[in-house]
């Protein structure tokens, strides 16, 4: 009996509380920066490509979602060539973002997603690359790896040396 | 054997290995990067150290390089022990510190060694904070890609090139910690075997550059079992596939056959299946549009079938079942081999001579193991250039088992070895028609004309063994070389004659035929290899049929008027002006195809065949081993094998017997029901019902990625898994995740090895045999009571012709072949046209290097820029086999100088 009343009392209090309902879609919720959402193609700063069309975020995906195929411009730099997510499939799980070794592949607060035809939730590069760096700032994969790529040669890469001379015998 | 006791655990191991070698073969995990099992130990990268305790109350023990320890019985050692786990990772630390972040875009990437032993030793993250060591890279050739950053400086790449494959131009350069492996400057790789640094190298160093051009990591790739079809050598290889395309050839290893090897052009002449010129419709000329569906062209090939009366002409680079269903449907009189009727000739009989002859054909595997190499006639680099690199093994090997019997060294102390061997070669004699790659290794060169080398090879014979006919008119040096070889030949525990078809000389073949018999008369274990021109040779000399010109026969005196070609550019068999008249001349033509030629144009109906990589099929090698292939991803109904066009023709026709067949298995079923030689090859693979724990074995990884949005770009809804009805495996990643049966191994993986490396645990001991024996059957026994001569006619010396040439064909490992000169790496390879002439008929005909001759074969005008060379024999020329831009002759044949032409005045290009 005691309970019953007791459920009664907290339930009525709940009328004075703040409410948690918002009237979505007139008013947008609230999501942390965290929150995995859609998927985003990020440019490193200088405003390339971030993806290098590595696949470990399409080996990583549970659901096998993501397809891409890599290729190479004139100058040696990789980047897809296309690259699909099909988010009638996507889970949101963010490993894709984990596994990515270049912060290009993110998941962004945006969960608006709905089509009335399933096609159009197969999304390719050109709906997935968008024109910025996502949350991670200032990263560049490429600064950091060791292969020449177009206006950076061998040896100017953060942390590497100059190339070796071959010829030298000094240590 | 020998009993060592890892972690207190006794195990049995056979004496003589390495500790490294034992604890691999009990398929424990210890990392090693120096270390191949084709090549030995040198203990460069100190990666496998283990910790070797005195006796059992030795607790402390001490640190030792496993791969240079010799396996002691009673030996007590521990892999999980602390301070070797600490070396260990001390160690990948070490060589970690200039390794570049670059596996995201390293080819290697998913398939790399380093990665798999720096996660085995657990070298989780990197303590290095400082900078890394760069390098210029290299241009090494349309094969090879250069990426010096990423070396570990194990000398794998220096170890296999120079000293296993005879390369000269790829070594190590500077000193301490700047050592550089590449040439010494940018260029081509010489080696044909060049590819293989791709796999010996344990990092992505040297990867394949055609992979580049669509590159897949090896997780996403489907792969088949496949065989290759370059050479009549039947290597074993794995093609992988992703997005419907050929993406690369990788070695699949067989214990008997190719190894961990492959030549470049079996490993880079893959892209004939993506090529733009293929067949992926049937056509029907007839009707508008030419291009139709499959039952279309099926109905409209019946009905020219019932009409006309048709004759069928097979093909050396077909599978035996789609030959032997050729053979069928037409019958059995009028299946005509589509091989030239020399080679016809020439594969007859060396069918005749390996069951006939009493020396057995060994396996390449065996080919390394002889001590004394005799070759007639062959080029081996460039017409079986895998047998090349076992002869050069087998030259390798001799001094240094000598050597090491005395010195007791372990065979695999590979720079012990080196050193104490020095220069020193086993012996190799080598009778070609001119100068070859593999002079430098031999004891012996002789270059003269395909009669010279026949009558050397019997008066070899005749020096073995007195009843072998004896040769009159030899000069003093060749009787003297003759001796010598005899001599050798009969010292040798396991002497091995080679020869083969490409000379296009049947004297040769008796020759080297006579040696072996006499050998073995000698009682000899004699071996005897022959080379044959294409993949299925074998296979279609043993299938049996008719010659080409006697198809042509049938179809100008009215025998025939329709003609069914499988498979086979007739333009490559036969004179081009018999072959136009020919196909003129049948009122229907029926070809089945992958690739547009000269024939497909002339096809009344030309069928869509698959490629090797999109049918299964069986091939026969020139050991007469069968082995299977299969279908590597599955095709469009109107791209289907040549042998299911034609048992699905043969069904609609109603034959009495192909309408029976259901699938593949009955095709072999029948086919030994034939031909009981064929008896075994319905066992060369497991059946298509062959189910483990109820389960195929997939083609795909279980890590192979995009299965829902590869296809989705064309429908969101994924389409039903293809399924596969002639093989025991899917293609799909569902399945049985064990090892399956050595004939069916998709691709080499085991957890925690995704390299290629991963084969370790395939095989029965390391650098072995698979386990459940190396795939393949061998069909042809040798009659071993047989040992009188083959024959007692000895050729007439060669008589240079005033006005002529004796014109030679010449082989090419790039060029010469059909199939691979659609890969473009491949025809930036090879040779542009030429004509080989000796220096003293280029005086003759006042030529110099560069300027065109003209000569007439058999009615044939050739105009070719001359190259002048000293081995080849005065009075003979050397054409260029099957290069495109030089048309085809039945060679060797005399050839016409065109004198009333102007030599010096013929402008240069028009050839």
């Amino acid at each position: 009996m005691f309970s019953l009343l007791r459920s009664m009392w907290l339930t009525f209090l709940h009328a004075f509380h703040k409410r948690d309902t918002i009237l979505y879609p007139e008013q947008k919720a609230i999501l942390p920066t965290r929150w995995r959402g859609r998927i985003v193609l990020s440019r490193d700063p200088d405003g390339g490509e971030r993806c290098v069309a590595c696949n470990l975020c399409a080996a990583a995906c549970p659901v096998d979602c993501i397809a891409l195929q890599a290729t190479e411009d004139s100058t040696g730099r990789r980047y897809p060539e296309f690259f699909r997510i099909n988010f009638s499939r996507c889970i949101f799980c963010g490993f894709c973002e984990d596994a990515c070794p270049t912060y290009a592949i993110q998941l962004i607060p945006d969960f608006e997603m709905g089509e009335y035809n399933r096609q159009n939730l197969v999304y390719e590069k050109e709906d997935l690359l968008i024109n910025g760096q996502g949350k991670y700032h200032g990263y560049n994969y490429y600064k950091v790896a060791g292969l020449a790529i177009g206006g950076k040669g061998k040896g100017e890469a953060e942390n590497e040396s100059p190339p070796v001379d071959i010829k030298s015998l000094i240590p | 054997m020998a009993t060592i006791y890892i972690e207190n655990t006794p195990y049995e191991v056979p004496t003589g290995k390495n500790l490294l070698e034992a604890v691999l073969s009990l398929g424990k995990d210890l990392p090693y990067f120096c270390w191949h099992p084709a090549m030995g130990s040198i203990g460069a990268c100190r990666q496998c150290a283990v910790k070797v305790y005195k006796d059992e109350n030795d607790t402390k023990g001490k640190l030792f390089m496993s791969c240079m320890e010799q396996v002691r019985d009673g030996m007590r050692l521990s892999i999980a022990d602390m301070e070797a786990k600490e070396f260990r990772a001390h160690i990948i630390g070490w060589l970690m510190t200039n390794h570049p972040h670059d596996c995201a875009v390293c080819d290697e990437g998913g398939a790399c060694h380093l990665q798999d032993m720096t996660v085995m030793t657990g070298h989780n993250y990197r303590a290095y904070r400082f900078d890394k060591r760069t390098y210029i890279n290299q241009y090494l050739g349309p094969f090879i890609n250069h990426e010096m950053n990423r070396c570990i400086q194990c000398y794998r790449c220096v170890r296999y090139y120079k000293d296993y494959a005879g390369g000269k131009d790829l070594d190590v350069f500077a000193a301490h910690n700047h050592l550089y492996f590449g040439r010494h400057e940018d260029g081509v790789l010489e080696s044909e075997f060049s590819g293989n640094l791709v796999e010996v190298c344990p990092t992505g160093v040297f990867t394949d550059k055609t992979l580049k051009q669509h590159y897949t990591r090896k997780w996403d790739l489907t792969m088949a079992p496949s065989v290759c079809h370059h050479c009549s050598l039947g290597c074993n290889i794995t093609a992988g596939e992703r997005y419907g395309t050929l993406r690369n050839i990788t070695n699949r290893y067989n214990g008997e056959v190719n190894g961990y090897f492959l030549c470049d052009r079996g490993r880079f002449g893959y892209e004939h299946v993506n090529h733009v010129g293929r067949i992926r419709k049937p056509l029907v000329r007839a009707r508008l549009p030419e291009a139709t569906d499959k039952l279309t062209a099926l109905q409209a090939a019946a009905a020219v079938f019932r009409t006309g009366s048709v004759i069928g002409i097979g093909s050396p680079r077909a599978s035996l079942e789609s030959n032997f269903m050729l053979k069928t449907l037409v019958g059995d009189d009028n299946f005509h081999l589509g091989v030239s009727d020399t080679d016809y000739d020439l594969e007859c009989l060396a069918l005749k001579i390996l069951k006939e002859g009493a020396a057995r054909t060994p396996s390449l595997r065996e080919v390394e193991q002889a001590d004394a190499v005799f070759i007639l006639g062959e080029d081996l680099i460039n017409t079986a250039p895998m047998l090349a690199l076992a002869v050069r093994q087998s030259v390798r090997r001799q001094p240094a088992l000598e050597h090491i019997s005395k010195a007791s060294i372990p065979v695999w102390q590979d720079a012990a070895v080196r050193e104490i061997v020095q220069d020193e070669m086993g012996p190799l004699f080598i009778a070609t028609i001119h100068d070859t790659k593999l002079d430098e290794i031999a004891t012996h060169t002789y270059h003269d004309t395909p009669d010279a080398i026949a009558r050397l090879g019997f008066a070899v014979a005749h020096f073995i063994h007195a009843d072998f006919p004896e040769v009159s008119g030899l000069n003093e040096n060749e009787l003297q070389l003759a001796r010598q070889i005899a001599d050798t030949l009969l010292a040798a525990k396991k002497p091995l004659v080679v020869s083969g078809t490409h000379c296009g000389s049947e004297r040769v073949l008796m020759a080297t035929a006579n040696i072996a018999n006499a050998l073995v008369a000698k009682e000899r274990e004699a071996g005897i290899v022959f080379t044959l021109p294409e993949c299925n040779s074998m296979g279609l000399a043993m299938l049996g049929g008719h010659k080409l010109d006697s198809a042509f026969e049938a179809i100008f005196n009215g025998y025939a008027d329709t003609v069914i070609i499988l498979e086979n550019d007739l333009y490559r068999r036969a004179s081009a002006g018999r072959v136009t008249n020919f196909l003129k001349s049948c009122k229907n033509v029926i070809v089945l195809d992958h690739l547009h030629n000269a024939t497909t144009e002339e096809a009344s109906i030309l069928l869509a065949a698959g490629t090797f990589a999109e049918s299964d099929g069986t091939l026969i090698n020139n050991e007469g081993r069968a082995q299977r292939f299969f279908q590597v991803y599955p095709t469009s109904e109107d791209l289907q094998e040549s042998w299911r066009w034609l048992g699905e023709l043969g069904t609609i026709l109603a034959h009495d017997r192909i309408s029976h067949w259901h699938g593949f298995d009955d095709i072999l079923q029948a086919m030994v029901k034939e031909k009981p030689e064929f008896k075994g090859i319905e066992a060369v693979a497991p059946g298509t019902d062959f189910r483990i724990a109820g389960q195929k074995i997939p083609r795909a990884p279980h890590r192979f990625s995009g299965r829902t949005a590869m296809l989705a770009n064309i429908n969101v809804n994924e389409p039903k898994p293809p399924v596969d009805p002639d093989a025991p495996l899917s293609y799909t990643m569902e399945g049985y995740r064990g090892q399956p049966p050595s004939s069916i191994i998709p691709f080499f993986w085991a957890p925690g090895w995704n390299s290629s490396q991963a084969t370790n645990k395939y095989q029965q001991e390391v650098g072995g045999h698979l386990k459940g024996g190396d795939p393949g059957l061998r069909l042809i026994k040798p009659n071993t009571a047989h040992t009188a001569p083959y024959t007692q006619t000895v050729p007439q010396k060669f008589q240079p012709l005033e006005g002529h040439l004796y014109v030679l064909p010449l082989h090419h490992i790039f060029g010469s072949e059909e199939l691979s000169m659609h890969s473009p790496p491949i025809v930036e390879r090879a040779p542009e046209p030429y004509v080989l002439l000796n220096e003293e008929d280029a005086i003759l005909t006042k030529l110099q290097e560069g300027q065109s001759l003209s000569f007439t074969i058999d009615g044939q005008i050739y105009q070719v820029p001359v190259k002048i060379s000293t081995h080849i024999r005065s009075g003979t020329a050397g054409l260029p086999a099957g290069l495109p831009g030089i048309p085809y002759a039945e060679l060797p044949a005399w050839a016409t100088l065109n004198r009333e032409l102007k030599w010096r005045q013929q402008p240069q290009t028009t050839y």
